[in-house]
């Protein structure tokens, strides 16, 4: 009787250990608690970008060293950013002589970075900065970037000493452009 | 004003249905019903309910990580207050054209495969999302059954750590009902959450 009972054990846990392992190869599916301490072991290896909670990041919101920023919120599963960034790369590769820099700020989440994000941006070749919010108490921090701000994705902060202007919205290339020079006349 | 305007800003983002209501829902309004198709294949009203004292309403689906993060949480308040009058309703608002994973026939796996313990309808021609005001998945409605209507008392998130449900300091969403329940104000009525924008 205890042999059998040992058995199902046996059984049950090897058939668990194979969901979770489905449940981690799969980029859609995450965040199940057990999942958390591999994230947090994640975190230590050396992920290419930096990751920043929100207080080490707001800095970032708020230069004042003359050139324009522009700030650009998005997530490697959010496909009207993906569809985006090529427009923010576009800017920043023409606008770097004229004191314009392009920030991405990454919103994916710990497991992705390593198996979505660095594939990712690395595949497009991409340029401009990019930088990772990881900092789940975001309705605190979601109005500190701007108090329009719902929460939707993409979303673009652009400033510079004299200005200020957020857009909870997505961008073409005109539109983005024509925003941009707002701030540099 | 303001909040319509950020709203009008927020709807922009996204690529979804002409003839939007972009007014959305503020707290105090009354919430519309609807008539939306069950994954078991029954159509389901809030009026079906008829012990109901109110309703979550949550807009979730099953491509979106967020979403995915809070399915363990939702089934939790779904058997916390289903029993105290205030079951789940989760809607899917998005168009299966835009994201495959969310066809009605990957809604029924999902819910199945989670043992989703709430109704999981489809928002079939997204035309009760934008009444509704969601911008984002998940984003929940808390409404209570009065003599005007089904009046909508929390707008938000579900509680404020997405990532890890045992490091949550704030339940936004219980704390609203338990306050609902025992008819005491609700303290923070709208929060704001990263979510995954509906298409």
């Amino acid at each position: 009787m205890k042999n059998l009972v040992l058995m199902i054990v046996l059984v049950l846990s090897i058939a668990l250990g194979c969901g979770n392992k489905t449940e981690k190869g799969s980029a859609e599916n995450l965040s199940e608690p057990q999942d958390y301490a591999l994230v947090q072991t994640n975190k230590n290896e050396d992920v290419k970008f930096p990751v920043y909670d929100f207080e080490e990041f707001e800095p970032l919101l708020h230069k004042d060293d003359g050139k324009t920023y522009i700030i650009n919120f998005w997530a490697t599963w959010c496909k009207p950013c993906i569809v985006e960034l090529p427009y923010f790369e576009r800017i920043n590769a023409e606008q770097k002589d004229n004191n314009v820099e392009v920030l991405l700020v990454s919103l994916d989440m710990p497991n992705m970075w390593k198996s979505r994000l660095e594939p990712f941006v690395e595949k497009k070749g991409m340029k401009s900065k990019v930088v990772i919010l990881d900092d789940p108490k975001q309705n605190e921090w979601i109005p500190k970037v701007s108090e329009e701000w719902g929460g939707g994705i993409p979303a673009t902060l652009i400033y510079n000493k004299e200005k200020r202007n957020f857009y909870e919205k997505g961008f073409t290339y005109e539109e983005l452009n024509q925003e941009l020079d707002k701030f540099l006349n | 004003m303001f909040g319509l305007f950020v709203l009008v800003l927020s709807l922009g983002a996204f690529t979804v249905s002409s003839n939007l209501d972009v007014d959305g829902y503020g707290i105090g309004d009354v919430a519309t019903d609807f008539s939306l198709k069950n994954i078991d294949g029954n159509m389901v009203s809030l009026s079906d309910f008829k012990e109901a004292k109110g309703y979550l309403v949550i807009f979730t689906c099953n491509t979106c990580p967020y979403s995915v993060a809070y399915e363990d949480r939702i089934n939790a308040l779904d058997a916390k207050y289903k029993p105290q009058g205030i079951p789940v309703i989760a809607i899917n608002p998005n168009n299966p054209a835009a994201k495959p994973g969310d066809s009605f026939e990957k809604m029924k796996a999902r819910a199945a495969e989670k043992n989703f313990s709430f109704p999981y309808l489809f928002d079939k021609g997204q035309t009760i999302y934008p009444q509704y005001g969601a911008t984002r998945t998940p984003h929940v409605f808390l409404l209570e059954k009065t003599d005007r209507g089904n009046m909508v008392k929390y707008i938000g998130a579900i509680d404020d750590n997405y990532r890890d449900a045992s490091q949550v300091e704030e339940k936004f969403v219980e704390n609203a009902v338990d306050a609902l329940l025992a008819g005491k104000e609700i303290k923070t009525k709208t929060t704001k959450a990263i979510g995954c924008g509906i298409r």
